[in-house]
């Protein structure tokens, strides 16, 4: 009944390769973070992520992936992923997702960070500090014959215990050749579940975490994904190689 | 809304749409959107295009569904 997913293993070479573009891709998130101030547009976000990938020499990944317009995904308070680059202004006490993707020598990076602007209230402070650390439980359980749902459980577990919700429509994926590969990642469900990872299997682990209830919906646009309630949402996002010495975060 | 008003029909996967939704066609010859269960998604069941599914509709938008079974 159950189909297996084909989760391809990347060799040492891809790898390696895996690893440049995620060092050049955290470069970039790193001065796209720096640039984040009260008063610009997403727009104007999109526009300083383009310049920063191309300063790169390398090319964004999501800009035309299935229709999307923009660099990168930015997604502010109440939306959760896949903002479109506009003219929302980010304001002073928001806090703002950008997810960016790029394809170096033909392979895929992808990472997202949640930054607050300006001081933050502290229920905010604490959601994005939960959402980072949710990830990093993830990140732990990526090993050699752990099985795949290890990482959801680890993740769902440490957000459910700080009383937020975890995101359930919208999950992790597998990240190589291709921006989305299998398997797809959930960030909830029992452990000990699903495939058996293996050396060499990379994967976007990306947990979003809603302060009110874990129920979404995609304005009309159709792309913006927003808490159905309307309270603030956070997301972090990592490259992860599993690998015989523990999971290695590729996009740092 | 309580769950007693969702509807309950078969349908076939035409097509993976992006944002985690599937173009579904529906019993009656009708097309609609649908998104996956997170039971589904939970047991690591996959959906792909040609797959017989058991989609929920809500009686107030019959263009959209959710996902809740793949039937084998």
């Amino acid at each position: 009944m159950k189909r297996e997913y084909s989760i391809s293993l990347k060799t040492a070479e891809e790898i390696a390769i895996l690893r440049d573009a995620g060092k050049v891709l955290a470069g970039i998130i790193e001065k796209l973070k720096s640039s984040l101030t009260s008063g610009i547009t997403t727009k104007d976000i999109d526009g300083i992520a383009q310049e920063l990938i191309q300063k790169s020499h390398v090319k964004p990944a999501f800009k035309g992936y299935r229709g999307f317009p923009g660099c990168v995904c930015v997604s502010i308070n109440e939306e959760v992923v896949h903002g479109i680059p506009g003219e929302r202004i980010v304001k002073e006490g928001d806090i703002v997702s950008l997810d960016v993707g790029i394809v170096y020598k033909d392979y895929y990076s992808d990472t997202a960070v949640t930054v607050g602007v300006g001081r933050l209230n502290g229920d905010l402070s604490k959601l994005l500090k939960v959402t980072e650390e949710s990830l990093y439980k993830g990140i732990e359980q990526a090993r050699v014959s752990n099985h795949l749902s290890d990482i959801s459980h680890a993740i769902q577990k440490h957000v459910e215990a700080n009383h937020f919700s975890i995101v359930r429509e919208f999950v992790g994926h597998g990240i190589g050749k291709r921006l989305h590969e299998d398997p797809e990642i959930p960030n909830f469900g029992p452990p000990n579940n699903g495939p058996v990872l293996e050396e060499g299997m990379v994967f976007a682990i990306e947990p979003m975490v809603n302060m009110g209830s874990w129920q979404t919906k995609i304005l009309e646009d159709g792309w913006t994904v927003v808490a159905a309630d309307g309270k603030p949402s956070a997301h972090f996002e990592h490259c992860v190689a599993v690998t015989k010495n523990g999971p290695e975060i590729l996009t740092k | 809304m309580a769950k007693e008003d969702l509807i309950e029909v078969e349908g076939v996967i035409k097509e993976a749409l992006p944002n985690a939704k599937f173009r579904v066609e529906l019993e009656n010859g009708h097309i609609v959107e649908a998104h996956i269960s997170g039971k589904i998604r939970m047991h690591f069941i996959r959906i792909l295009p040609g797959d017989k599914v058991k989609v929920e509709l809500s009686p107030y938008d019959l263009s959209r569904g959710r996902i809740t079974f793949r039937v084998k």
